[in-house]
């Protein structure tokens, strides 16, 4: 029977300088899929620091914003359409402050997503298993959120396009997954109504590059318990750099590059029940800060299908 | 039932596909890249006997008389338009397209643009302490200047106020030799800019790239280069256009420069050089502060920085005398031990705890801080898009930006004086709590400079323009209230601001009402 696995979620903080404005179910980037009329949801919370930032090439740190710190509340959800079709659904919350200086950090709802994940192939090669997956997603504000006021803000603001493949293999309770997306980003609008950034623009709309992601996991997989360690790179595809002492810009060139670990526990004595946390940090970056992120969550699945009516039915079709 | 949820989950996605590629058209519309082809609706033939501002007269440069029409050299000048005109590439076409839109405008625009480049304060040094820009070593860190908005102010009146004297000396010299433009000299060379009836001997275009290349070798001399560039495709585009023959383009470039020695003499002894002070003067802001038993400004940035150009007070206006400075002065801000303090302070941070969306997008309309023109910026440029509606003549456009820009700079004179003069805290340091909503500025808190400038500016531009009064006193309000909004102003600051504003908005006006322009 082909794999099927209760999904699991986890946030992959994103960028900016407060470096936790693009939430990302991870499930839109591991190998796993949600059992046809299963539907888990959670809720994740991570928090996200930094203290040091790259102005363009140039590290530096900041007494006049100290540390900055990022708290994301964010619900997300998946429902196994069919056993190789998943929808997922994802909205966030998320606060910003400072430590030091003055500049009141923000608040508010940020950005929901949905996506489509498929998974049209499913091999076994040797004595593994691969598989390959297309996800399509779209997200975009759910709220009029200020764009143009970072570190601070809370998003960049933009309706993104995602567009992934990924390709899993699994050996026993081993497994690896790589995967690249290609994000299109729409412009965005902010409150002023001319701006420089390598020249003078006269209008209130930025035109925001597109970016790339690249993200490998690896790591223990088994249905009681899945750790891993995982590689992330975010490129923007064009922007600017922040030039020395000035403020950063929706439309900087924010690239990063993280490593991160994960787990995931599912409790035994609560069917349906499962716990995630984990960590991640910066290696390194342009335009952005050096952040550290800690996460914690937990979700729940419930069975719509008749015949698959409780939770362990479920687990027993996982491996 | 699970039918139509799993139905609905995928039209849900495709809707929002479709939504998403229909909004995902990048190009941006810019207002600049619009703007029409200056068509006067008056040359103002008779400019050359308005007042100018330094010049002694109109005719204190002599600009010797143009040759005839009919003489090889002037004929050679028309082949040189012809040559061009036979072949126009798309880039020539689009320099054309571009300039026509006004001299002085486009220069305005650069000179916005310079301001935003060099707006960044300077970062500090390892010891803690902050490096202060060189005139005499532009290129190094920090590059000068660091255009912040007083120096700013001080960049657009010069620049403006030069422009408008070395046009009123243009168009003396217009009216006096009445040389045709050479599409009315000869009918094969073609008008690609507005055909009209001002004489063109010496080209205004010229005389503008003339006058601000030389002023702005002066207030940005890291930038040489690139201005020198565009004086010389501004001036070619005159040539190419049709407009003007070289030789109009060299007497006017010349006379440009020759009026831009005065101003560039006058700059370097306004005392605006010495407006960083010394750690000495410094501390005797602090200590005349404490001696009056007031709580005295702290820099509120890490590490502390010195408070941006406490002698720029002492800068000499354009438009009164140093002693009308000190009669200027606003009254005392309320005493910093006061109930009436205590009752401001509550009402900042009641602003700051409770921001709307509608009042962050006041704050950031008007924010205009590091990395932009400046708040003098926003309005040269507020100012800019109301003249391309009325079709201003070029030295009609330089006497309202020379008028608008030494209300500024006067203003901003009058304001650091206060500021330095009662040397207030700022709302965040008499309450540490009171977070702000936009940056806190590195100088004292009475009166705000953003009020200041901003009344100043409405009250020139709703005398330029009368029907529009009330759009640029709403604006300036809102300009002022922006400051309190974002937590960075008490009210008496915004309101003391506006009020001393207005007074030298006056005399701007004044001196408008009998430059002989009306």
């Amino acid at each position: 029977m082909q794999r099927l696995r209760q999904g699991r979620y986890r946030i992959v903080l994103g960028f900016l300088l407060s470096l936790s404005l693009y939430a990302q179910a991870q499930t839109e980037m591991d190998g796993i899929m949600m059992s046809k009329e299963n539907f888990c949801s959670g809720i994740v919370y991570s928090h996200n620091t930094w203290k040091e930032y790259w102005e363009g090439t140039f590290k530096r740190d900041n007494k006049n914003i100290g540390t900055v710190s990022t708290n994301m509340f964010a619900f997300m959800g998946n429902y196994g359409i069919t056993d190789k079709l998943n929808a997922l659904i994802g909205v966030a919350y998320v606060e910003t402050k400072a430590s030091a200086g003055t500049l009141k950090g923000m608040k508010g709802m940020q950005d929901m997503s949905l996506s489509l994940k498929w998974m049209p192939i499913d091999l076994k090669i040797a004595k593994g298993e691969l598989s390959f997956y297309g996800v399509a997603g779209v997200s975009l504000p759910v709220s009029d959120y200020v764009v143009d006021f970072l570190p601070m803000s809370i998003g960049l603001g933009t309706k993104n396009l995602t567009l992934r493949i990924i390709s899993d293999y699994q050996l026993g309770k081993f497994f690896a997954t790589g995967s690249g997306a290609y994000i299109l980003r729409s412009n965005v609008k902010i409150d002023r109504i001319s701006y420089y950034t390598t020249e003078m623009h006269y209008s209130n709309e930025v035109r925001m590059p597109d970016a790339m992601n690249l993200n490998f996991r690896a790591g223990y997989r088994s249905n009681a318990l899945i750790a891993e360690v995982t590689l992330d790179q975010w490129k923007t595809l064009g922007g600017f750099d922040i030039r020395k002492n000035d403020m950063p810009f929706p439309s900087n060139e924010m690239n990063a590059t993280k490593a991160g670990i994960g787990l995931k526990y599912t409790v035994n004595k609560a069917p349906g029940l499962s716990l995630i946390g984990g960590a991640t940090h910066t290696l390194s970056g342009r335009n952005v800060g050096q952040s550290t992120t800690l996460y914690g969550g937990a979700f729940y699945v419930i069975g719509f299908s008749k015949k698959n009516k409780n939770k362990s039915d479920n687990q027993k079709t996982n491996k | 039932m699970k039918k139509n949820i799993h139905q609905s989950c995928i039209d849900a996605f495709f809707l929002l596909f479709a939504l998403f590629c229909v909004s995902c058209n990048k190009s941006i519309t810019e207002r600049n890249a619009a703007f029409p082809s200056l068509e006067p609706v008056k040359i103002d033939i008779n400019a050359g006997s308005w007042k100018p501002i330094l010049l002694t007269t109109a005719a204190e440069f002599a600009v010797a008389a143009p040759v005839a029409v009919t003489t090889p050299g002037y004929v050679a000048d028309l082949n040189e338009i012809k040559g061009f005109q036979r072949n126009l590439t798309e880039k020539q076409k689009e320099i054309i397209r571009y300039w026509s839109a006004g001299a002085v405008l486009r220069w305005n625009e650069i000179l916005r643009q310079l301001v935003a480049v060099h707006n960044l304060a300077p970062y500090q040094k390892e010891d803690g302490s902050y490096p202060i820009p060189s005139a005499a070593n532009p290129f190094a860190y920090p590059q000068f200047p660091f255009s912040n908005p007083p120096y700013a102010s001080r960049s657009y009146a010069y620049v403006s106020a030069a422009q408008y004297d070395a046009l009123v000396a243009a168009w003396y010299y217009k009216k006096l030799y009445n040389r045709a433009a050479p599409y009315r000299v000869d009918s094969t060379v073609k008008a690609l800019v507005p055909a009209s009836d001002l004489p063109s001997y010496p080209s205004e275009d010229a005389v503008v790239a003339g006058v601000t290349v030389e002023m702005l070798k002066l207030l940005f001399p890291g930038d040489i280069a690139f201005i020198q560039q565009k004086a010389e495709e501004h001036m070619l585009y005159r040539i190419m256009a049709g407009a003007n023959v070289r030789s109009e383009i060299e007497a006017g470039e010349a006379l440009g420069r020759q009026v831009a020695q005065k101003f560039t003499a006058r700059a370097r002894t306004d005392r605006a050089g010495q407006a960083v002070g010394t750690p000495a003067y410094w501390k005797s802001l602090e200590d005349s502060t404490i001696a009056k038993g007031e709580a005295c400004w702290i820099s509120l940035e890490t590490p502390k920085r010195p408070p941006m150009l406490p002698l720029f007070c002492k800068v000499k206006p354009f438009l009164f005398d140093s002693l009308t400075v000190i009669a200027l002065r606003p009254p005392p801000p309320p005493l910093t031990n006061s109930e009436k303090m205590k009752t401001e302070t509550a009402e900042v941070k009641w602003y700051s705890e409770h921001p709307s969306r509608e009042r962050i997008r006041t704050i950031h309309f008007w924010a205009d801080g590091t990395g932009t023109y400046t708040p003098p910026g926003h309005w040269n440029a507020i100012a800019a898009e109301e003249f391309i509606k009325e079709n201003f003549s070029e030295v009609r456009w330089a006497r309202n930006l020379a008028l608008l820009n030494m209300a500024m700079m006067d203003a901003g004179i009058v304001c650091w004086d206060a500021k330095f003069f009662y040397f207030n805290p700022r709302p965040s340091q008499t309450d540490p709590s009171i977070k702000t909503l936009t940056g806190l500025p590195n100088f004292p808190s009475y009166t705000s400079g953003h009020s200041t400038f901003s009344a100043a500016a409405s009250t020139l531009l709703g005398y330029v323009l009368p029907d529009r009064k009330d759009k640029f006193e709403k604006m300036a309000l809102e300009a002022s209230l922006s400051r309190l909004y974002g937590a960075i102003h008490y009210r008496s600051d915004c309101e003391a601001g506006l009020a001393s504003g207005k007074k030298v908005g006056e005399y701007a006006v004044q001196r408008g009402l009998t430059d002989g322009a009306d």
